[in-house]
């Protein structure tokens, strides 16, 4: 019988531990249980029977760890087949007259991935997809993914599964005592995740017992769609003279997973200490039970890899700064691959209250395929928002949502035949919430019927790829008043006519609204707080914005979204604290806003000097005698390098005001510096803090991150034909991916000079692996920049 | 499925200022640094976890090595370390990966807070460790100081057998293939039990 129609019926019953199982059997601590299958596959056979015996109706085959980094191919693939044939052999044996399957099961690779671990998100899916395959080939009825204690691995074996096989798909999650992910993840945000990927069974198990995980379970409960799996541990293990022992009995087990099924978990199970005795007190426990109807929750959400954003409750902000239209420097900085705008802007609008970020970079003569997927991955390395992935190139689409962790946004679809065949497999695909704007072939409709009309079928287009109301979120467009004064009635009422006829969500980007007429804050502010008394669920506007930030506060305030009033009191008392200019030190001079590394004075008052002082002047007479005498401090030892730091930091905001005003060209840059941290080293701070003072200095710095391959060093010296490039390596373990760089550049760009720094290295055995030169700190490396500087203008240097 | 690991949970630690100041190799710090530092606690206690993950093992003193139960090593400097001792704690400890992503966070966009917050992590997951080790000395008679792979002699390759050792999994820390491990603020060491 098909197991997903049997579970509409049927409570399901899974089978318990194996681990402790094995030990009591006589295996041996450090060794690998999956090799059992071949070893003792009488043993493994046995325990899978006492399970059947016990009520079991899924039987997870002894594959947890089964995968390609823990096994070579050749054993993966015995282990795999051996490890099913055993459960279904221990099937036939069971005289239990239930219903029998055998999952595959998958536990998690016990890597981290990056960017904080070194195992890359594809490397995961290919890991996972292996071992998918071979379950496939030797016939499981069901992939089992569990005791997953990250988002992003999860996502990278559910994606393998969906990739690899047409089987059933449960997924489990290890959840701390906190309710949360080892990597921060709450219940409703893997709910979100999982669901939108398709996974036809979700929940929890491993880490506590029934009892502790029960308000997790009741998350899962609230939130989830699909039917709800759980398999508690045996209570927490005690330790006592080296044996384990779990607190929780057999009989309390089965009594506080059965209340657990009584309010809707309908797949239940063991895990670590669990054993044949307590799912036969579990089956028993639950006799005469049958599993409650699981109700669609039709929740509109995306999530990150911490927590969901539900866009069908209070209306919410979606930041829309990330975006290179219009302005020049942020382009620019696109352009040369550097990121760190895109990371500014995420963090302040962050801090400025934005709940989901937009992020576009589109422009034209960029590879939006690379560069798409790449600032989504940096984005959430340092900020937990879900992101709205905002392009109109499908490739690029499908590449940010693959890497994506979480369930993302999608900016946009519209009615357009071509839009809707390329967005919506991907949306469906992913699980992601779409923006979808009401044009299509003929345009934008001018009255609001026809934009609803286009809404209807964007939905009915939608629905026949296996998306629902919720997963759109309808853009009724935003268009300039003062060119047709009636265009503000039409987005108002097509947004209410999106809300009542259809049931669906709104979104508007509102600034469009007051293109033409001065005072523009004012209107955009007034016709956000109209679109949201018409239903409207989210905003697409600038976060820094005090008008629009105050909109949304005192709406919320005013409509009973904001309880206590915090969220409005809050605000307002953020728009007094914030001063309107940053509190100067009497006479206070740039010079020694640097020195002291007051940042915030720094860029105010480089900014008022402009106005009487030429750039050229400013730099000459206070940011350099500034960090001439703040780096000679350093190196005297007078200074420590977090004040070495706040001052490079102030001069940097210095240096970004007058910036501005330089005509392009005059900027005296000095040669142009490549630095790297060297391939599989993902430590990166050192080699910032040389990046921030180089740039100090002028000298144009080429920042390659971390993990770098040893030919991305040497393309990018040999494009740049640099005279310098800094290489950083804190582990002794990757300082001969150094010396392998270092080889490299000597075969391919003779020219070039090395730099080394880093924890491990000191002059002699930088010396051994052929660098020119040890730094110690980011000053000495300054210094020797300076000299190679002054050599290559000399012409001492080709 | 690795028998015998033990998992405890511990409060927060109280904050030592000066040892923050000290790895962040500051010996006074300016009104500026105080405030900053200020900042960046004030940011970083929301993230913070303390997680162990603790096994006993019996310490065998053979010829030329000691055999550990999860290893055997020639260490010398280990050896002198785990004198009079008949067996040990193996544990890691962890402080959680939300440090390592505002480490991550200010280093890219701010390194004087990145400094810090580097700072912080380090002093936050030895004060774990100090909490672990005082549990342990008010349950045996008498300790050895903590001794962590890559110290003197005692190689850091044995993280693999560490790893192997204890349920690292249970507290979200991982072993990376170049033996650094994930979230970047662990600790993994021995804690002898001496005899009498």
């Amino acid at each position: 019988m098909n197991i997903l129609e049997y579970m509409t019926q049927h409570l399901l019953f899974l089978d318990g531990g194996m681990g402790s199982l094995l030990f009591a059997r006589g295996m041996q601590a450090g060794e690998l249980p999956e090799r059992w299958n071949l070893s003792h596959p009488e043993v493994i056979t046995q325990i899978h029977k006492e399970y059947f015996d016990a009520g079991t109706h899924v039987v997870n085959a002894n594959t947890f760890g089964a995968n390609c980094l823990k096994f070579s191919e050749e054993e993966l693939e015995q282990i795999v087949r051996s490890a099913l044939e055993n459960a279904r052999a221990a099937a036939a044996q069971s005289a239990s007259a239930s219903e029998k399957w055998v999952a595959l099961d998958i536990g998690p690779t016990g890597k981290m991935l990056a960017p904080y671990g070194d195992l890359d998100f594809e490397d995961a899916v290919k890991v996972f997809a292996k071992t998918v395959r071979l379950g496939v080939k030797y016939g499981a009825d069901l992939i089992f993914i569990e005791t997953m204690a990250d988002s992003y691995e999860t996502k990278a074996a559910l994606l393998a599964a969906k990739e690899n096989a047409s089987l059933p798909v449960f997924v489990s999650n290890a959840y701390g005592a906190d309710g949360k992910l080892m990597t921060g993840a709450n219940p409703a945000a893997m709910v979100a995740m999982l669901e939108g990927m398709g996974a036809d069974a979700i929940g929890v198990n491993c880490s506590l017992g029934p009892k502790a995980l029960a308000p997790v379970v009741e998350e899962y409960l609230r939130y989830a769609s699909v039917p709800v799996l759980l398999k508690p541990n045996a209570g927490l293990p005690q330790v006592v003279d080296g044996k384990t022992f779990y607190d929780v009995s057999p009989e309390e087990f089965a009594g506080e997973v059965a209340a657990l099924v009584d309010k809707g978990v309908s797949i239940a199970g063991g895990c670590c200490g669990t054993t044949p005795a307590y799912i036969a007190a579990l089956t028993n426990a639950c006799q005469g039970m049958t599993p409650k109807t699981v109700q669609p929750k039709n929740i509109c959400c995306v999530s990150s890899y911490t927590h969901c954003v539900r866009l069908d409750e209070a209306p919410v902000i979606i930041g829309e700064r990330i975006n290179p239209t219009g302005r020049k420097a942020f382009a620019q900085a696109l352009r040369q691959g550097d990121l760190d705008a895109v990371l500014r802007e995420a963090v302040s609008q962050q801090e400025a209250g934005a709940d989901i970020l937009d992020v576009n970079v589109g422009l034209p003569e960029l590879n939006e395929a690379a560069v798409l997927p790449r600032a989504v991955g940096e984005i959430q390395a340092i900020v937990d928002l879900p992101l709205q992935i905002d392009t109109s190139h499908p490739a690029a689409l499908e590449k940010a949502l693959r890497r994506y962790n979480g369930k993302a946004m999608i900016n946009s679809v519209n009615g357009k035949e071509s839009s809707m065949a390329s967005v919506f497999p991907l949306a469906k695909k992913y699980g992601a919430v779409v923006v979808a704007l009401t044009l299509d072939e003929q345009g934008i409709p001018q009255r609001a019927a026809e934009r609803i009309a286009i809404a209807r079928r964007i939905l009915n287009r939608a629905r026949e790829y296996g998306l629902s109301e919720k997963d759109l979120i309808f853009d009724p467009l935003t268009m300039t008043v003062s060119t047709d004064p009636g265009s503000a009635g039409e987005t108002l009422a097509a947004v209410s006519g999106i809300r009542l006829q259809l049931g669906c969500r709104c979104v508007l980007g509102v600034s469009n609204i007051s293109f033409g007429l001065p005072g523009r804050e004012l209107l955009n502010s007034t016709f956000l707080t109209l679109a949201l008394e018409h239903g409207l669920s989210a905003a697409i506007v600038n976060p820094h914005s005090a008008a629009m930030r105050g909109s949304f506060a005192a709406f919320k305030a005013l409509r009973g979204l904001d309880t206590g009033f915090t969220g409005y009191i809050a605000h307002c008392s953020a728009q007094q604290d914030s001063p309107a200019a940053p509190v100067k030190q009497a006479n206070e001079t740039l010079f020694q806003a640097i020195v002291t590394g007051r940042k915030e004075q720094a860029g105010a008052l480089a900014g008022a000097l402009l106005a009487s002082t030429p750039p050229m002047e400013l730099i000459s007479r206070e940011i350099l005698p500034a960090l001439d005498h703040v780096g000679r401090a350093f190196e005297e030892k007078k200074f420590y390098l977090p004040q070495l730091l706040m001052s490079a930091e102030a001069a940097k905001a210095a240096f970004d005001r007058i910036k501005a005003h330089f005509p392009k060209g005059t900027a005296a840059d000095k040669c142009p510096v490549v630095l790297a941290t060297v391939q599989g080293d993902i430590h990166d701070i050192g080699k910032n803090i040389v990046r921030l003072l180089l740039e100090n200095y002028g000298f144009p710095v080429t920042d390659l991150g971390k993990d770098v391959a040893p030919e991305t060093v040497v393309e990018a010296v040999v494009k740049l034909h640099a005279p310098l490039a800094g290489l950083s390596a804190l582990m002794t373990t990757t300082v001969p991916a150094m010396e392998e760089t270092i080889r490299q550049l000597r075969e391919k760009a003779p020219w070039c000079r090395t730099v080394v720094g880093g924890a491990v290295l000191n002059r002699q055995y930088a010396q051994s692996i052929g660098a020119d030169r040890y730094a110690a700190d980011a000053m000495e490396t300054v210094r020797y920049a300076e000299e190679i500087f002054e050599e290559a203008k000399n012409g001492r240097l080709k | 499925m690795r028998a015998g690991s033990e998992i405890r949970s511990f409060a927060p630690p109280p904050v030592d200022l000066r040892e923050i100041l000290r790895y962040a190799g500051i010996r006074e710090a300016t009104p500026e640094i105080s405030a900053l530092l200020e900042e960046c606690l004030r940011q970083a206690e929301p993230v913070l976890q303390y997680r162990v993950c603790c096994r006993k093992f019996p310490v065998v003193f053979e010829a030329d090595a000691l055999d550990l139960g999860f290893t055997r090593t020639t260490s010398r400097n280990l050896r002198k370390n785990l004198e009079n001792c008949r067996s040990l704690w193996l544990f890691s400890a962890t402080v959680g990966l939300g440090m390592d992503r505002l480490i991550a966070r200010y280093s890219r966009l701010s390194p004087a807070k990145g400094v810090l917050m580097q700072a912080i992590g380090t002093e936050r997951v030895e004060a774990l460790c100090d909490a672990f080790q005082g549990e342990i000395a008010a349950q045996e008679k008498s300790i050895a100081p903590r001794f962590s792979p890559g110290y003197g002699d005692f190689p850091l390759d044995c993280q693999r057998d560490i790893f192997a050792a204890l349920d690292c999994g249970s507290i979200g820390l991982t072993l990376n293939s170049n033996l650094f491990m994930t979230p970047s603020k662990s600790v993994t060491a021995v804690i002898g039990v001496r005899e009498g």
